[in-house]
């Protein structure tokens, strides 16, 4: 469950954030969608408590965000971003492991999570012996996944999560992703400025502008009742010429 | 426990120490060897003697004593007239009584007076006709090198330029040994000279006449501390006992075989305690081989520690800097402005603070060191790129694990190459310790120009060289061990 409510934040005179409510139930995957600047990873970063807002408050897996808790909250999160993030200096499963071994958990329980994650996230196993140096974009995106879900953690935060690849392997990857999502009941708060990625993964939409939503509903509202001239021309925009329109079909 | 105790007393216990006496010694052979002598004098009157030899000039010496950290050392009354207590023309009542206000008692005049003078070639000053200072006033076009010492001291240049009225000469500061070679060699026509010189007689040169007698009056003596009296009251008898034993003819001789003949000083020194004195002076003759050894542990030493306060203190002030930045711009420019300061004005800087010996030349090293380490930290730092340190933070990690878990291991080889970077500066820095009394591989290459012995100055610069290369090569390996393999990858799967 996150629940943002009021939140705004601003940077000398510059809004990045008007304020706004955010709930996504748990289970479900929500969709910030926008242009670049628009607030998106903004309100996402308010929502894992790296960025800290203005005014309003925050819920985080079930519990208020609060200055003192934020490390504790973050650990049931987990936080995908473009490129995957990952750390140099680390194998593949050495990052994917990091936070379970700072936490003290005992080697053959970290054996055991990452095999079983490698296999949800269809990693070979000797991939996990690898540098981020030597993975490919693909490879590298799903062993950040892994990292993220190390601790079985009910909520997910991806910022741009397929933004670096290929066309094929960012299908495929959408693809296991949204699997595992469902199979594992996650509560999903996903950023992206695709709006086909969002059709894809949303059961909520949310559409940013300037800091501002602009609407808040199925892909289907907003496609078929766009609550502002902007939102229409964002729809249009993105209709790609390999797809007739939608009243078409 | 009972037998640990009773050998841990009986260590303790060693019965009456003998008490140790530290001589000192100004960097010309003639101080050197008188420090020696004096050495052996307080060893055989039952002393732990010890000669901090070739320590530097005047200022240093005599900052040295009163602040203890030597107990004796030679000196010449007009120096202490003119230079240190600014007295002239007093007499050695009026100096003894300004010695005794700063608690340091003065010896009998050893029995050699060394006086500046101003020397020519013989054949160079005939030609010319000149045989007295005034003469040297018709010569405008001669070249004058002088020491830096007789450069800057009142009784020395200046003087001589007022009294003599030489303001049209021109005239330049070198190193005094090297000045005696340049006139042999005829690179300069006049330079200023002990008249206890040996190169006088060797070089045939011509002691010019000083006939309106500018230069005051340097006979040897020995200055001590006065509490040595009561810790040593045997050494202070056998100082005494050197008074009026050294006549000048005898040390123009010492001179000219430790210079010119190339015999160690210790030895002419015992030659003179074994001659003059009735002393069998131990002369620990020291091989090559154990010689290079000891100056080597020197060197290391120095290094090491200050390279080890270095990190030590550079990393975390990096860290710092890198957090704040405000902060980091003025520990940056602080530690630049330090690195600016000329390695020598530091270590003569820091030898009020500090005294002579390893602790100015440690604190010289570290403080150098402290620029490429800090810098070379926050460097690496500011490196990582915001979106991963985003990824540490958002994995729930403390700042404190991010910093050790992250952060500082990605910046391992940025922080690695500043460390090598102050190890190899320090190689060669701290060959200067040694004009400190710091010892090291600058030991051998001081004493080698002071006696012209180029195969002396190698034993310090080549066993230098290579600790450098070492050091290089050293830092090279373990970046293999100490940078994480992932960031010596060539990037791209």
């Amino acid at each position: 469950m996150i629940a943002l409510s009021g939140v705004s934040k601003r940077y000398g005179d510059a809004v990045a954030l008007e304020p706004c409510d955010l709930a996504v139930a748990p289970g479900t995957t929500a969709v910030l969608i926008g242009l670049s600047g628009s607030g998106k990873s903004t309100l996402l970063k308010i929502a894992l408590g790296l960025v800290t807002p203005d005014t309003g408050t925050v819920e985080l897996a079930g519990e208020r965000l609060e200055p003192g808790r934020a490390l504790e909250l973050r650990r049931r999160a987990g936080y995908l971003v473009q490129g995957g993030g990952l750390f140099p200096h680390l194998t593949a499963a050495g990052n994917a492991a990091l936070m379970a071994r700072f936490l003290g958990w005992d080697p053959e329980r970290v054996r055991r999570r990452l095999a079983e994650l490698a296999e949800l996230a269809r990693l070979p196993a000797e991939v996990l012996g690898r540098y981020p140096a030597q993975l490919s974009g693909g490879q590298a995106q799903r062993v950040a996944l892994v990292r993220a879900l190390m601790l079985d953690p009910d909520v997910l935060l991806l910022d741009e999560p397929f933004g670096a690849l290929d066309p094929m392997t960012r299908r495929e990857l959408q693809e296991d992703l949204r699997q595992a999502f469902r199979r594992l009941r996650k509560t999903v708060l996903l950023v992206t400025h695709d709006l086909a990625e969002a059709a894809f993964f949303a059961d909520r939409v949310v559409l940013l502008r300037a800091g501002r939503v602009l609407q808040e509903g199925t892909i289907d509202d907003l496609v078929r009742r766009p609550a502002d001239p902007f939102v229409e021309r964002f729809v249009a925009a993105q209709r790609s010429p390999l797809q007739p329109p939608p009243e078409a079909r | 426990m009972t037998a640990a105790a009773l050998l841990a007393g009986a260590l303790l216990w060693a019965g009456p120490a003998a008490p140790e006496v530290r001589v000192g010694s100004k960097k010309f052979t003639e101080g050197v060897i008188l420090g020696e002598i004096v050495r052996q004098a307080a060893a055989a009157a039952g002393a732990r003697a010890v000669h901090r030899r070739e320590l530097g000039g005047t200022r240093v010496l005599w900052d040295a004593l009163l602040a203890g950290e030597i107990d004796v050392y030679a000196e010449y009354t007009g120096t202490l007239a003119q230079e240190i207590l600014r007295l002239p023309g007093a007499d050695d009542e009026a100096l003894r009584r300004a010695l005794r206000e700063r608690g340091v008692a003065m010896s009998d005049p050893l029995g050699f007076e060394d006086t500046y003078a101003i020397g020519m070639r013989e054949e160079e000053a005939a030609r010319l006709g000149i045989r007295r200072l005034s003469d040297l006033a018709r010569h405008p076009g001669l070249r004058l090198g002088l020491s830096h010492e007789f450069m800057d001291r009142r009784d020395g240049w200046p003087a001589l330029r007022r009294g003599y009225g030489l303001d049209a000469l021109r005239v330049r500061g070198l190193d005094h040994d090297l000045a005696t070679r340049a006139l042999a060699d005829g690179a300069l026509d006049a330079t200023d000279l002990y008249s206890t010189d040996a190169e006088i007689a060797y070089y045939r040169l011509r002691v010019l006449e000083d006939d309106r007698h500018v230069f005051p009056d340097y006979r040897a003596v020995l200055l001590w501390r006065e509490d040595l009296a009561s810790r040593a009251p045997a050494v202070v008898r056998a100082l005494s006992r050197l008074a009026g034993r050294i006549p000048v003819a005898g040390m123009i001789a010492m001179n000219a075989r430790a210079k010119i003949d190339r015999v160690p000083e210790d030895e002419v020194a015992a030659d003179f305690a074994r001659r003059s004195l009735g002393i069998a002076a131990e002369v620990r003759a020291q091989g090559r081989a154990s010689r290079i050894l000891a100056r080597t542990l020197e060197h290391l030493g120095l290094v090491a520690l200050s390279l080890a306060a270095a990190i030590a203190a550079g990393v975390p002030l990096g860290i710092l800097a890198e957090r704040r930045r405000r902060l980091g711009q003025a520990l940056l420019a602080a530690a630049g402005v330090v690195q600016t300061v000329p390695s020598l004005a530091l270590l003569v800087l820091l030898i009020p603070l500090l005294g002579i010996g390893a602790r100015p030349a440690l604190a010289a090293l570290f403080l150098y060191s402290l620029l490429p380490i800090l810098r070379s930290t926050q460097a690496g730092l500011a490196s990582i790129p915001p979106e991963l340190r985003e990824s540490a933070a958002a994995l729930g990690l403390p700042p404190a694990a991010r910093l050790r878990l992250v952060e500082l291991p990605m910046a391992s080889r940025s922080i690695l190459a500043g460390v090598k970077t102050s190890a190899v500066i320090n190689v060669g820095t701290a060959t200067l310790g040694a004009l400190i009394g710091a010892g090291g591989y600058g030991q051998p290459i001081l004493t080698g120009i002071r006696l012209d012995d180029f195969g002396l100055i190698l034993e310090g610069a080549v066993p230098a060289a290579l600790l450098a290369l070492a050091v290089q090569g050293l830092f090279d390996l373990s970046e293999r061990a100490l940078v994480p393999r992932g960031l010596r990858l060539p990037p791209g799967g």
